[in-house]
C-alpha cells in the first residue's frame, strides 16, 4: 500500500503538504483511499457551494436541503411504504430469479446435447431488449406489484442461466466418470461433485442477476407505478421538489451498492475453497 | 455419436421457434386468448411487413438514432479521455478506478427522474442517460487496457528512443486496443437499449415511445409488429458492433 505513494522527490506534492498539514496528514491523503475520499467530499462541497449562489431550486437541490428532505420523507408513512414495497419486489424477483435460473441452467447445463442445442436459444433471448416488451408485461401483469416483479425476474434470469452453464460446463468430466465408477447415485454427484464446483459461478451469477433485477423493477417502476417507489419518483418531479427526488434516488443508490456488496462477499466467500 | 450431431441440433432449436410460433397461432386462431392482449400472428406480419415497406418507422427510428448518436459523441470522446488520463499513474488508477467501479454497480437508470427534471421530457433526457451508461464501460476498459500494458514494451521503446507521441500511437495504443474495444462495444450497445428503455418509460417521441403509445391505444397487432422491429435494429446494431469490434482486434 505504502509503495505507491512513495514520489518524494524534494518539493513533490507530499512534501509540500506534510509542512503544511503535518506528515501523518500528509501520508494520509497521499493514500489512494484518503485522495478518494477527498475527491467525493469536493464533489459534495462543489455541488453544495455551486447550487447554493447559481443553481435554480426548482431544478437543483445542495446535498444539504437533500439530506433534509431525506428526513421529511423518513416522517411519511406513504414514501416508506412504497420503499418498502419496492424493496420486496426486488427480493421476490431476486429469489424467483434464483430459483427459475437455477432450474433451467442446470439441467440445460448438464446435458451435452441440451446444452448446444438449447444454449443458443437461451443467448439469444438474452440479447435481445427486454425494455421494448415492457408495455406488454404491464398490459398482462397490470400496473401493481405483479408487472414489477415478472419484469424483474425477466432480466434477473439471463445471467443466472448463462453462469449456472458455464459453471458446469467447466466441470472436469474425470470427477464424473470416478464418481460414478466409485458407485455414487444421481443425487450424490449432483450434491458433492456439481454443486461445490457450480457454487463460485453460481454467486457471479447471483450478482449479475441482482443487478438485473433491480434494473428490470426500477424500470417497471419508473414506466408505471401505483404505489411504489417509482409513483413518489414521478410526483416529485412532476411537482418540482428536487431535494426529495435526490433523497430517494440517494436512497435506492445507497440500496443498490449495499446489495451488490453483499454478493460480491458471498462471491468470494464461496471462491475460497479452491485455495 | 448421431444423436448429438449438429443437425439435430439445428433440429431442435427450429423446433423450438415452431413451437413457439405454433402455440402463439394456436391459442390466437382458437379464440383461448384475446386478441388484444396477443393478437394472430398473420396479422402482426401483415402489419410488420407494412411498415417495413411503406417507411412508416423511419420518423421514428430517426429520432431514437438521433439521440444515439449524440450520445455517443458525448460518452466516446469522454470515456476515452478521462480513461487515459487517469491509466498515466498507478494513484491515479487506484484512486479512481473503485470510484468508476463502484458507480457502474449502481443502476443508472435511477438517475432518470433527475435528468427528467433538468433536460425536459424530450431527446434531451435520453441522451444524458444514454451517455451516461455508456460512459462507464468506456472508462473502465480503457483505464484497464492503458495501465495494463507490459512494461517491456515501454522499456524496450524507451531504450530504442521512442518520444512521447510515438510511445503513445504506436506503443501504448496498440497494447491496449483489444480492451478498449471491448468496452467500446459494450457501451455502445447498453446506452442504445438504455435510450431505447427511456424512451418506453417517458418521452415525446421515437422507436420506444411509439410502441408505448400503441400499447396505450391497444393497437397490438402493430405494437408487435414494432416490437419486432426494435429488436431486430438491436439485433443488428449487436452483429455491427460485435463484428466491427472482432475486426479491430485482428489488426
Amino acid at each position: 500500500m505504502r509503495t505507491i505513494a512513495q514520489p518524494a522527490r524534494p518539493g513533490g506534492f507530499r512534501e509540500g503538504l506534510s509542512r503544511v498539514v503535518g506528515t501523518r496528514t500528509a501520508d494520509w491523503v497521499a493514500k489512494p483511499g484518503g485522495t478518494r475520499l477527498l475527491i467525493v467530499i469536493a464533489f459534495f462541497i462543489v455541488w453544495e457551494v455551486g447550487v447554493r449562489f447559481f443553481g435554480d431550486p426548482l431544478f437543483l437541490s445542495p446535498p444539504s436541503e437533500v439530506l433534509h428532505g431525506f428526513f421529511i420523507l423518513l416522517g411519511e408513512p406513504k414514501v416508506i411504504a412504497a420503499v418498502t414495497l419496492t424493496f420486496w419486489e426486488i427480493f421476490i424477483g431476486f429469489l424467483l430469479s434464483v430459483i427459475i435460473g437455477v432450474s433451467i441452467g442446470l439441467p440445460v447445463g448438464l446435458n451435452l446435447f441440451s446444452r448446444r442445442s438449447l444454449f443458443p436459444i437461451i443467448l439469444l433471448l438474452y440479447a435481445t431488449p427486454q425494455v421494448v416488451f415492457l408495455p406488454l408485461v404491464i398490459l398482462y401483469f397490470g400496473i401493481g406489484t405483479a408487472s414489477k416483479i415478472a419484469f424483474g425476474v425477466s432480466h434477473g434470469i439471463f445471467p443466472i442461466i448463462v453462469t449456472v452453464v458455464a459453471g458446469v460446463q467447466n466441470l472436469n468430466p474425470t470427477l464424473l466418470t470416478a464418481s460414478r465408477s466409485m458407485g455414487a447415485s444421481q443425487r450424490q454427484i449432483l450434491r458433492w461433485v456439481v454443486f461445490p464446483h457450480m457454487v463460485p459461478s453460481l454467486f457471479t451469477g447471483m450478482r449479475l442477476g441482482m443487478t438485473g433485477v433491480l434494473l428490470g423493477v426500477l424500470l417497471a417502476e419508473l414506466y408505471v407505478s401505483s404505489g411504489g417507489i417509482g409513483y413518489y419518483t414521478r410526483l416529485f418531479t412532476d411537482t418540482f421538489a428536487p431535494s426529495k427526488v435526490f433523497a430517494l434516488v440517494g436512497v435506492l443508490a445507497v440500496f443498490a451498492v449495499i446489495l451488490n456488496e453483499l454478493c460480491r462477499r458471498a462471491e468470494t466467500h464461496f471462491n475460497r475453497w479452491r485455495g | 455419436m448421431k444423436w448429438g450431431g449438429k443437425l439435430v441440433q439445428r433440429l431442435v432449436q427450429l423446433g423450438f421457434l415452431v413451437a413457439l410460433l405454433g402455440t402463439w397461432h394456436f391459442m390466437t386462431a382458437t379464440g383461448t386468448i384475446n386478441p388484444l392482449l396477443l393478437p394472430s400472428v398473420p396479422s402482426v406480419w401483415t402489419k410488420f411487413v407494412q411498415i417495413v415497406s411503406n417507411g412508416e418507422y423511419w420518423p421514428h427510428l430517426k429520432i431514437t438514432l438521433y439521440e444515439y448518436l449524440v450520445s455517443m459523441c458525448i460518452f466516446v470522446p469522454s470515456g476515452l479521455t478521462v480513461g487515459y488520463l487517469v491509466s498515466r499513474s498507478r494513484f491515479t488508477v487506484r484512486t479512481f478506478d473503485p470510484l468508476f467501479s463502484g458507480l457502474y454497480a449502481i443502476p443508472q437508470i435511477i438517475l432518470l427522474p433527475v435528468y427528467i427534471l433538468y433536460f425536459g421530457l424530450g431527446p434531451g433526457s435520453k441522451i444524458a442517460v444514454g451517455a451516461t451508461i455508456g460512459f462507464f464501460p468506456v472508462v473502465l476498459n480503457t483505464i484497464a487496457g492503458f495501465s495494463s500494458v507490459d512494461r517491456l514494451y515501454i522499456t524496450a521503446a524507451k531504450s530504442m528512443g521512442a518520444s512521447g507521441f510515438k510511445m503513445f500511437w504506436s506503443v501504448m495504443v496498440p497494447a491496449a486496443w483489444p480492451v478498449v474495444l471491448t468496452g467500446l462495444r459494450i457501451g455502445l450497445i447498453i446506452s442504445f437499449l438504455a435510450i431505447l428503455g427511456t424512451e418506453t418509460i417517458v418521452s415525446l417521441s421515437g422507436l420506444g415511445h411509439r410502441i408505448v403509445t400503441l400499447a396505450e391505444l391497444l393497437n397490438t397487432s402493430l405494437m408487435f409488429a414494432y416490437i419486432i422491429f426494435a429488436v431486430m435494429v438491436a439485433i443488428a446494431l449487436n452483429f455491427v458492433v460485435s463484428t466491427a469490434e472482432a475486426r479491430g482486434k485482428r489488426h
